[in-house]
């Protein structure tokens, strides 16, 4: 996973509440066996028109936005399944930071894994941020993940609040497996403990 | 200190709790599908590792395939490599595996209760949000992302941080013709779709204590619709009744042991909740939706909001793109909407007893005309049980389509799916946009609501037909 620091970049304003995870990518392009090549199908149904034609009124679809790598959005964002393929095709885009007023639990859990950095923000701070982000080119935002705050193209700086533990994965670009299995001897010895207090607990073997 | 049912599996899980609150958490049960594993399975190989606990892992297939006759394969090149990618990470890792033609096969969330895999007190996840369901038994289970399981099949582990905890007591009785569907409609429509974000929900109450375990699946299944990663219930003889017997289920002396300690689950006398939601299951009346989000459901005695009644310009603006999604005028009442396909499946709704309930609607009607009509059955031994039940005979003669296992119509990544403009009455758990295909519109409702739009043609009140 690729480590997250700093981060300036052009801003997507997306101003839409419960943008769910079929939005982000549509069902029908979960068949790769692969995590990348996703982001072309990036809000495949809000992009693109049933000709697979580009919708010019959608925000990534716009010049500057083309290259944005920080997304703001409404409340709820990546509400639905599962899928990883929701920050992969993020990701595939260029997308490296999502703000938003709040997220969905699994989203916001799949995005760290991937190198995605979900930011909350209050709903009155996100639509300024998208005013900002309106201005286009010119307007860069700064996200500086060590000293948690988003800077906007004024230099006015914004606090955000982040797991510790998250933030020093993704500031070192760790994953995850690696730090448990520093407790394998714990996981070793929790699981002897279970299987003798819950030895009715039947093993699965398919025949 | 007194503690809820989600306290005590959680307690239980617990490895290592690390400085900054987040837990080394143990899982039991692993549930394996075609779509969201084969990157973990890679990410296994590249790193030299194994599948740390097979015998707690189970693989099957069910998005991707087909649901008319599969003997022959499957036809679409990328669901194909998808599912013998699968077959190939099970052979080379050695988990267990349902493929295709076997009758034990089925919809993930449905053969791990029927199974008696999924049992009490479990820690139980899958790579789908939809892994909720399992939590009727009693366990903690929830819905992770591929990173996750990798993470679980490596070390049979998550880093969680503890959910809060959420109360929905559904009190008093349902009347007749409402359903477990109508419930947890009638709750995602009060709290909202991120009402649960955070939470882990714990259903409780009359009405939940009322319902059999098929329902109680309903309820807990749609708790990701209300943001809640997991949703619970406490085990009860109910629980204990539908689990003696099942396949993979403890037996004899081992189960009395094993019901001993599920005894000791349920939600102590004053334990805390962060949250308490209280609903009057006397009021509710079958439900449906309107919008593309499943918080956008009405008893059916309603009508079509109207986006001018909103106050707040991006709620309005948001309001209006579902009715123009969704081909609806503001006002139109409910059971004026005309369907063109009817869909009874999904994880949500394919289990035994709701083939039952829809085929008591469908007995002696006939499908209207103009709509298309399709059963499937959660497992192949659902599917057995109703034909031994003569439920499929019921269908036929209606005018139903009678089909083979599988996720269907609930996702639009297989054969079945609408067309753009096609309106679908459904009973599975999600009206996103494009979610059944691109451009279809879906209404969720239960199977006898379900039954009854296909047979009058338009959303309608099933009381109004028994």
């Amino acid at each position: 996973m690729d480590k997250f620091t700093t981060l300036t970049g052009i801003a997507a304003p997306l101003p839409m509440a419960n943008i769910d995870t079929d939005k982000i990518i549509p069902a029908r392009f979960l068949k790769t066996i692969k995590r990348t090549g996703l982001g072309v199908h990036l809000f495949d149904t809000l992009r693109y028109d049933a000709d697979g034609k580009e919708r010019p009124d959608f925000v990534l679809n716009q010049p500057p936005y083309r290259h944005a790598e920080i997304l703001i959005a409404h409340e709820n964002f990546g509400c639905g399944s599962s899928r990883e393929h929701a920050p992969w095709a993020l990701l595939d885009f260029g997308i490296r930071c999502v703000i938003a007023p709040d997220f969905a639990d699994i989203f916001h859990g799949n995005s760290f894994k991937n190198g995605i950095l979900p930011i909350r923000l209050p709903r009155a701070v996100c639509d300024q941020l998208m005013e900002d982000a309106r201005l286009g080119g010119n307007a860069r935002v700064t996200i500086d993940l060590e000293a948690q705050v988003v800077i906007r193209p004024n230099g006015e700086k914004i606090p955000f609040e982040i797991d510790a533990f998250r933030k020093h994965l993704l500031l070192n670009g760790l994953d995850d497996i690696g730090q448990t299995l520093q407790h394998a001897p714990a996981i070793d010895a929790f699981e002897t403990t279970r299987q003798q207090d819950q030895s009715w607990m039947p093993a699965i073997t398919v025949a | 200190m007194p503690r809820t049912l989600f306290d005590k599996v959680w307690d239980a899980h617990v490895v290592e709790r690390l400085a900054d609150g987040t837990c080394v958490l143990y899982i039991d049960r692993h549930l394996v599908h075609e779509v969201t594993s084969p990157q973990a399975f890679e990410g296994l190989r590249l790193a030299g590792r194994r599948v740390r606990r097979p015998d707690a892992t189970i693989a099957v297939v069910d998005h991707n395939i087909a649901t008319e006759d599969r003997r022959s394969g499957i036809k679409e090149e990328e669901s194909r490599i998808q599912v013998e990618t699968l077959e190939r990470n099970v052979a080379e890792f050695g988990v267990p595996y349902f493929p295709v033609l076997d009758p034990r096969q089925g919809i993930v969330h449905i053969i791990g209760p029927e199974q008696g895999i999924s049992l009490p007190g479990m820690t139980i996840v899958c790579g789908d949000s939809h892994t909720s369901t399992h939590g009727a038994m009693g366990a903690l289970a929830f819905g992770i992302g591929t990173s996750e399981v990798e993470h679980v099949l490596a070390t049979q582990t998550l880093l969680q941080k503890p959910a809060r905890n959420m109360l929905v007591r559904v009190d008093g009785k349902l009347a007749p013709g409402c359903t477990a569907k109508d419930i947890v409609l009638a709750i995602i429509a009060k709290i909202g779709t991120a009402g649960g974000n955070g939470h882990v929900i714990e259903y409780a109450g009359e009405a939940i204590r009322a319902l059999d375990m098929a329902g109680r699946m309903t309820v807990c299944n749609m708790s990701i619709e209300a943001g809640a990663r997991a949703g619970m219930i406490a085990p009860d003889q109910t629980t204990f009744d539908y689990i003696k017997g099942r396949p993979f289920a403890p037996k004899g002396e081992a189960l009395d042991r094993a019901i001993a300690y599920w005894s000791t689950l349920p939600s102590d006398p004053g334990a805390q909740y962060d949250r308490t939601v209280v609903l009057d299951a006397s009021s509710i009346v079958p439900m449906v939706t309107w919008g593309t989000s499943p918080e956008a459901g009405l008893p059916v005695t309603g009508h079509v909001p109207n986006p001018a009644d909103q106050p707040d310009e991006a709620a309005r603006a948001q309001l209006q793109r579902m009715l123009d999604y969704m081909g609806l005028t503001p006002g139109q009442k409910l059971t004026d909407i005309a369907v063109d396909v009817v869909f009874i499946g999904s994880c949500t709704n394919s289990r035994i007893e709701d083939m039952r309930a829809a085929a008591a609607i469908a007995r002696g009607r006939h499908v209207a005309p103009g709509v298309r009509a399709m059963v499937v059955p959660g497992s192949g031994l659902i599917k057995q049980q109703a034909e031994d039940e003569g439920l499929d005979a019921i269908f036929r003669e209606a005018g139903f389509e009678w089909r083979e296992a599988g996720c269907s119509m609930c996702l639009g990544m297989n054969p079945d799916k609408l067309t753009p403009g096609q309106r679908c009455a459904s009973t599975s758990n999600r009206n996103f946009e494009g979610r059944q295909g691109p451009g279809g519109r879906t209404h969720l409702l239960s199977p006898a609501m379900a039954a009854a739009a296909a047979v009058t043609g338009r959303l309608t009140d099933v009381r109004t037909l028994v």
